[in-house]
């Protein structure tokens, strides 16, 4: 379970998250939507334990979050953070030394379903290739949780397909919590059991997709748009 | 593989159609053993937590039986078959009707085109 109480963090004037309160039970897929600036990739680090919060709490399994998690964590980030003359096998040797959970069979093995070679260079793969590797590195953490953040962003919709099929193949729910940001929502929402939608650095609506769908009889975009416009109003 | 869903009715009950019509068709027939949540899931392209809710709702619905250790097995209670084809039968037929009726048609001249459309 991943509790935040009350988070708050500001760079500089600029409020990133506005008191978070969230609740997030383990065992899940969960989106994290919201327009941009809304304070996702913010919400992430926290959680990841990467950034310090301003105030507030964050709970992960009942300890507070520090940066020592990150070995607990498989995190994500947005940013391209690897080395560019690695190759993929470089990288996930890299992996190996800094991270106990890494399985190398299991990151070769999202690797191969990818269809990434192992031993192309990473700065001489195109950003989809080099988004399936990232993709493998990170599940290839046999980690309680994994974040990440737009995994999915700039990659055309094949890839995105690609990717999405990985992420139900090689994550287990009976014992792995997945949390994503992305803003693929419309090609996403088959994979989230929860969606968080967040505006201005606060949580605007935390709802389970079915009952999105079932009872607003509206599907996912629409009741987004309607919500965060709700939002700007109130 | 991963299949098309319909964007305001919720996945899990688009799942438990698209099984009840593989029963009705029989492509899947009494006894058959449902493949295992994860299997579905990928083949289907949904998280396991929405199989498993599927799964659910037909074993309450009690077209599936579990069997302890051996997964899900479609019902062989026949009864509770033929309950479930009749009621697809009547809602495709009362759909039918409220679209036809939503334009106007005389009843006499629907059942009379269908009757000669069947033949």
């Amino acid at each position: 379970m991943i509790e935040l109480n009350n988070v708050k963090k500001a760079y500089g004037y600029t409020k990133a998250l506005n008191g978070i309160n969230l609740r997030l039970e383990p065992g899940k897929i969960i989106g994290i939507a919201g327009e941009n600036g809304s304070g996702k990739s913010t919400l992430l680090k926290a959680i990841a334990g990467v950034s310090r919060i301003g105030s507030g709490s964050v709970l992960i399994d009942g300890k507070p979050v520090s940066r020592k998690d990150a070995e607990r964590i498989a995190y994500l980030p947005d940013a391209d953070m690897f080395y560019s003359y690695f190759t993929v096998g470089q990288l996930f040797s890299y992996y190996k030394s800094q991270f106990a959970d890494f399985n190398e069979t299991k990151a070769k093995e999202v690797l191969d379903f990818l269809e990434v070679p192992l031993s192309s260079k990473m700065k001489n793969l195109s950003k989809g290739m080099r988004g399936r590797a990232k993709m493998a590195a990170t599940l290839g953490r046999e980690s309680r949780y994994y974040l990440m953040d737009e995994p999915f962003s700039g990659l055309d919709p094949m890839v995105r397909s690609d990717l999405i099929k990985g992420l139900i193949r090689f994550t287990d729910l009976e014992r792995q919590t997945l949390i994503l940001s992305t803003h693929e929502i419309r090609e996403v929402e088959i994979l989230l059991d929860e969606l968080v939608l967040l505006k201005s650095g606060k949580v605007l609506a935390h709802r389970h997709l079915d009952e999105i769908r079932g009872e607003t009889g509206m599907d996912t975009v629409e009741w987004m748009t309607k919500e965060t416009k709700a939002g700007a109003a109130g | 593989m991963g299949l098309d869903f319909e964007k305001d009715k919720p996945i899990y009950q688009q799942l438990i159609d698209r099984l009840s019509g593989d029963i009705i068709r029989g492509v899947r027939k009494p006894g058959d053993k449902l493949p295992s949540v994860r299997e579905y899931a990928i083949e289907v392209g949904v998280n396991a937590n929405t199989v498993q809710r599927v799964y659910k709702e037909m074993e309450s619905m009690e077209l599936t039986e579990t069997r302890r250790g051996q997964g899900s097995f479609i019902t062989e209670n026949e009864e509770r078959l033929q309950l479930l084809r009749d009621s697809k039968k009547e809602d495709l037929v009362k759909s039918f009707i409220a679209n036809v009726e939503a334009y106007g048609f005389s009843k006499d001249e629907i059942v009379e085109l269908v009757r000669r459309e069947i033949k």
